[in-house]
């Protein structure tokens, strides 16, 4: 059996006196489709924080491809090949769509303390930023700034600036949020032809897309892993239906 | 937007010509007070400039920027005052000086953000204030008289008022270029970035202090030639120059130009320094009229006299 590309042991993170990730230990092997649910509240985008370094952890360890990154900087896991997106949009809003995939690009091509060139004239970021930008499928938007593009497109646009940090580890922090019927299918579309390329974690409340997408499932709950399994056999767990989707019935039923 | 995209080029255009041909006129019409007066408005410009690179282009609001300008002036007048008159000294020391004390107080004061970084801005410069006040060897708060300007052997004669000025025009010119490449090489992009949204720049993979810090260091750099500059112009450099409200005064001259605008501190240094002369001219009241003037631009042209030519929002 091969190392899994993210190891995550007994990992545990505090706010006051809440336990927010409560012990959680997780493997992601290299090239699956990883999907975290788990009602609202459990912790899933505290714990991709800590994962990519914005939250520092309590106690517990993350290793990322044989190394151990519980204290690595926020950076430097990006170094490493560890990508994210936010859950809310969180690009740079007054640069155009093509600088803020350049300025990814650039963060992964050597030291930036350059101070003389033009960076809008280098072909070799201006290249990068456009074959992202195609990838998920904005290069005709490349030189709209961020703030006049529609809510669907900035979804798609932090998935390109993940995708230029060339990374190894995508996690993806709920890339469906708020978007609609239509914007969604698509964004279903894109990561499957993702996936072929890179490991990813996905966070989502979109049981239809995370159930379609997924080789994996970890369900969260109050900061615990109940189960993780094949889609089918989290379908079938009893304490899943009970905890998770269970609950949601109940609250829709009441609506 | 094409034709307000001409209305600043000429305007800017206009200047550049005017400031290039001031001392024709003024040695015509021997205005001797219309040179000094934009000499000094040239070296302030210099200094705006400079704080608009870490306010305007890099989001860091430092309210001690008036540091560099006392820093700067202290290093040639102290040197002078110890008999050493070598420009080709004073000049470099006062650059390392204002080079060191910016990488001091940035890298305590960059671990701060948003009101605590103004604060600790505000304090540190307010400590060097006070430290220059108590340099009794040198003035303390009376400030040092300056006996001699720099000497750059035969290149160049400081004593002359219309070299002096074309020596300060020159800096100006050089330092905007110099900031014109920076903003816009991959070291500019990092900044701008970090402006933006820092929490972004460091997912994707910057670490963001290195950038922040060496940026806060080339400001106040360059702010310590125009202190340089100051001292030379004025033949006295003291602690007054550091005071907080001088921080305060750059801070008014970049936000009315336009932060983050290439010229913009250069347009809003001569309309505040030839507003603040015309209004003095009346009544010496004159802040009351001025303040108002301000809260007006603030509320009703966020982006200065340059958002006011029109222009593509940081190009």
């Amino acid at each position: 059996m091969a190392e899994p590309l993210l190891r995550v042991e007994d990992l545990v993170c505090r706010f006051g006196g809440v336990t927010a990730t409560d012990h959680v230990s997780l493997d992601v092997n290299s090239g699956e489709l990883h999907a975290i649910i788990g009602p609202n509240g459990a912790g899933k985008t505290t714990l991709i924080s800590q994962l990519t370094g914005q939250l520092m952890s309590h106690s517990g360890t993350i290793s990322f491809a044989g190394q151990d990154i519980t204290r690595l900087p926020a950076h430097r896991r990006s170094r490493l090949g560890l990508a994210r997106s936010f859950q809310i949009t969180s690009l740079l809003p007054d640069f155009t769509a093509a600088d803020n995939v350049a300025m990814a690009a650039q963060a992964h091509d050597g030291h930036s303390f350059r101070f003389w060139g033009d960076a809008r004239k280098e072909k070799g970021l201006r290249d990068a930023a456009r074959s992202a930008l195609s990838r998920v499928g904005l290069e005709h938007r490349a030189d709209t700034v961020v703030s006049e593009l529609s809510h669907g497109e900035q979804r798609e646009l932090e998935l390109a600036v993940a995708l230029a940090t060339k990374p190894q580890l995508m996690l993806l922090d709920e890339p469906m949020a708020g978007l609609g019927a239509t914007e969604s299918a698509q964004m279903v579309k894109l990561l499957q032809e993702l996936r072929r390329e890179v490991t990813i974690v996905l966070v989502e409340h979109d049981m239809n897309a995370v159930f379609a997408l997924a080789d994996r499932i970890t369900v969260l709950v109050y900061g615990r892993v109940i189960a993780c399994d094949a889609p089918a056999a989290i379908r079938q767990h009893d304490e899943v239906k009970r905890a998770y989707l269970g609950d949601q019935h109940v609250v829709t039923r009441h609506d | 937007m094409k034709a307000s995209l001409n209305a600043r080029t000429i305007i800017v255009a206009l200047v550049v010509a005017g400031l290039l041909l001031l001392p024709v006129y003024t040695t015509l019409s021997g205005n001797v007070f219309g040179l000094t007066l934009f000499t000094r408005i040239i070296i302030y410009a210099l200094a705006a400039a400079s704080l608009n690179l870490i306010m305007g282009y890099g989001g860091m609001m430092s309210f001690g920027h008036a540091a560099y300008l006392g820093i700067g002036g202290y290093a040639v007048g102290i040197l002078a005052h110890e008999g050493i008159g070598s420009g080709f000294i004073q000049w470099p020391v006062a650059l390392a000086a204002s080079a060191l004390f910016a990488l001091v107080i940035g890298a305590l004061s960059l671990r701060t953000r948003g009101v605590y970084f103004i604060m600790i801005t505000l304090a540190f410069a307010q400590m060097a204030y006070y430290v220059a006040s108590g340099l009794a060897r040198y003035g303390g708060d009376d400030g040092l008289t300056i006996y001699k300007r720099s000497d750059f052997g035969g290149l160049i004669d400081l004593s002359n008022r219309v070299q002096f000025y074309y020596l300060c025009l020159g800096c100006l010119f050089g330092g905007i270029y110099l900031i014109w490449r920076i903003v816009n090489s991959r070291f500019g992009m990092v900044v701008q970035g970090l402006r933006s949204n820092e929490r972004r720049m460091q997912a994707i993979g910057f670490p963001v202090n290195r950038y922040k810090l060496v940026c806060f260091v080339i400001a106040g750099t360059i702010c310590g030639l125009a202190g340089a500059l100051l001292a030379n112009n004025t033949d006295f450099v003291s602690p007054a120059a550091m005071y907080w409200t001088r921080s305060g005064d750059l801070m008014v001259m970049v936000i009315l130009g336009g932060m983050g605008s290439l010229f913009g501190p250069v347009l809003g240094t001569i309309a505040f320094l030839l507003l603040e002369e015309a209004l003095s001219q009346f009544t010496e009241y004159w802040a009351l009229i001025m303040g108002p003037l301000l809260l007006l631009i603030v509320l009703f042209a966020r982006g200065g006299i340059d958002g006011m030519l029109g222009r593509a929002r940081r190009g």
